[in-house]
């Protein structure tokens, strides 16, 4: 595995804003009234590898800014449709200082979507390390030297504890997390009966990641009550082949079809900085507005040690904002909920995502990691005058 | 899992490995005056390795908390 993901050479730079890479329309074509904007899941075939369909143009002057803001507006609150993908480029050249601006846009968006009401879940490794997959980010392979011991699946009262932690946070939505390509038939009647064990004791919403599912597999988890069904693209198409090699995107957007499909809410999430171009990321939330998930959670590395991703710089905690205000721009009636990494990379502007997109978030600690205290963040949330509440998506 | 620690543990003062990677800490400031190897351990990551034998831990992450056990010296104390 690389150690550090190249970029594709079709794609911007890393810094990519500034580069004089003329726009191209490639990615445009798209659909008004809240279609698909283009078809950006679909590889054309015979193609053996993605190249990013995605172009920045230079950074913008001041008056394309403003121009490219209130076209955005206008398409969002007016006309009230999806941003195609190259108005999602143009508004990613925005220069930093308009960044405030963007984020504004975006809580201006997300307020008339889905109002002030944040959502709150708490998250379980119900299943610790060991997993076969090489996910060049992720603490849990088998096949890095991380410091994580594997550990088998916990029992009915560690689980249960854990929901009732969550619980006690506020929260409406727990999230019970395997480390696993796909569940095999004896993790499958494991959750089977966690599932409504959970949902009957806490009166918690009860979310499942597992992986990659067959179709009888979602069909039994959501007869099981499972509300939402994580499985995050993480990156875009063209660069997942830099970060994954075990399985392929597309494996992963069919299971999120799977998921939809049978009637499980898609939580899919995004996990920036990890190599990836701005270019790539705008490709990225244009296949998220292909698969119209109802929540998508929003992860910035936090480089593990032992993992080919280890060195890898954080997100710069502005940069940060602007692509949770574009995700809000890209995806305006989601629950777009700040996950790992946020502490590391936002620090103190952490209350700023709130006010630039973010209407959920995962308290407390995460999978193998700690975050700061449910009651620090629910104090945020009191600040802001934003109610904790169960949310759906408004597509 | 019952500790059967005779062995100096974790928040005793006894801290001989570092609860980042595991090695043995050298002696004084940036090393077991500190209880760990200087940017082994990031300040949002429970313990993964003994601090009394180095040995990785049983880590269990909650949403409130952690619990970390050792085979050998049982659980941490929570003054870790």
């Amino acid at each position: 595995m690389p150690d550090q993901p190249s970029s594709s050479p079709s794609c911007s730079t890393p810094s990519g804003r500034s580069t004089t890479t003329p726009r191209t329309d490639a990615a445009a074509g798209s659909a008004p009234g809240g279609s698909a904007p283009v078809a950006l899941l679909r590889r054309p075939s015979g193609e053996a590898a993605a190249s990013c369909p995605v172009s920045l143009p230079p950074t913008l002057s001041p008056q394309e800014a403003q121009e490219a803001l209130a076209d955005a507006r206008e398409a969002l609150l007016g006309e009230r449709r999806l941003l195609r993908v190259e108005e999602l480029a143009r508004l990613a050249a925005l220069p930093d200082d308009q960044v405030a601006a963007l984020g504004a846009l975006a809580h201006e968006v997300r307020l008339d979507r889905l109002g002030p009401t944040v959502e709150v879940e708490g998250i379980l490794s119900a299943k610790t390390g060991g997993c076969p997959e090489d996910c060049h980010f992720c603490a849990q392979s088998a096949r890095f030297d991380s410091p994580l011991l594997a550990t088998p699946m916990l029992d009915d009262q560690e689980v249960l504890q854990a929901a009732w932690e969550t619980k006690a946070s506020g929260a409406s939505e727990f999230c019970i997390v395997l480390a696993i390509r796909g569940p095999d038939e004896r993790v499958m009647a494991r959750l089977l009966e966690l599932v409504p064990l959970v949902q009957r004791t806490t009166g918690l919403q009860v979310a499942v990641s597992a992986g990659i599912l067959t179709e009888n597999q979602a069909r039994r988890l959501a007869e099981a009550g499972v509300h939402r069904y994580n499985h995050n693209l993480e990156t875009a198409r063209s660069f997942f082949p830099q970060v994954v090699t075990t399985h392929s995107w597309e494996e992963r957007a069919e299971t999120c079809r799977l998921v939809q499909r049978h009637g499980m809410e898609l939580c899919c999430g995004v996990l920036f900085g990890m190599g990836e171009t701005p270019a790539q990321r705008v490709e990225l939330l244009g296949q998220l507005q292909e698969l119209r998930p109802a929540e998508v959670p929003i992860n910035f590395l936090n480089p593990r040690p032992g993992t080919p991703l280890a060195e890898r710089p954080l997100v710069g905690a502005w940069e940060a904002i602007r692509w949770v205000a574009l995700a809000r721009l890209a995806l305006p009636g989601v629950l777009l909920r700040y996950a790992g990494g946020r502490e590391v990379t936002l620090r103190d502007l952490q209350a700023l995502g709130l006010t630039a997109g973010i209407n959920a978030l995962i308290v407390g600690n995460y999978l193998t990691t700690l975050g700061r205290s449910p009651e620090e963040d629910l104090r945020m949330l009191e600040d802001l005058a934003m109610p904790v509440g169960a949310l759906s998506a408004a597509w | 899992m019952t500790a059967v620690a005779p062995e100096p543990g974790p928040g005793d003062g006894g801290a001989s490995h570092c609860p980042g990677c595991g090695r043995p800490l050298a002696p004084g400031p940036g090393g077991a005056d500190a209880g760990h190897c200087p940017g082994c351990l990031p300040p949002l990551d429970p313990p993964r390795f003994c601090p009394a034998c180095g040995r990785r831990l049983r880590v269990l992450v909650s949403p409130r908390g952690w619990r970390a056990t050792c085979r050998t010296h049982g659980p941490l104390g929570p003054d870790f």
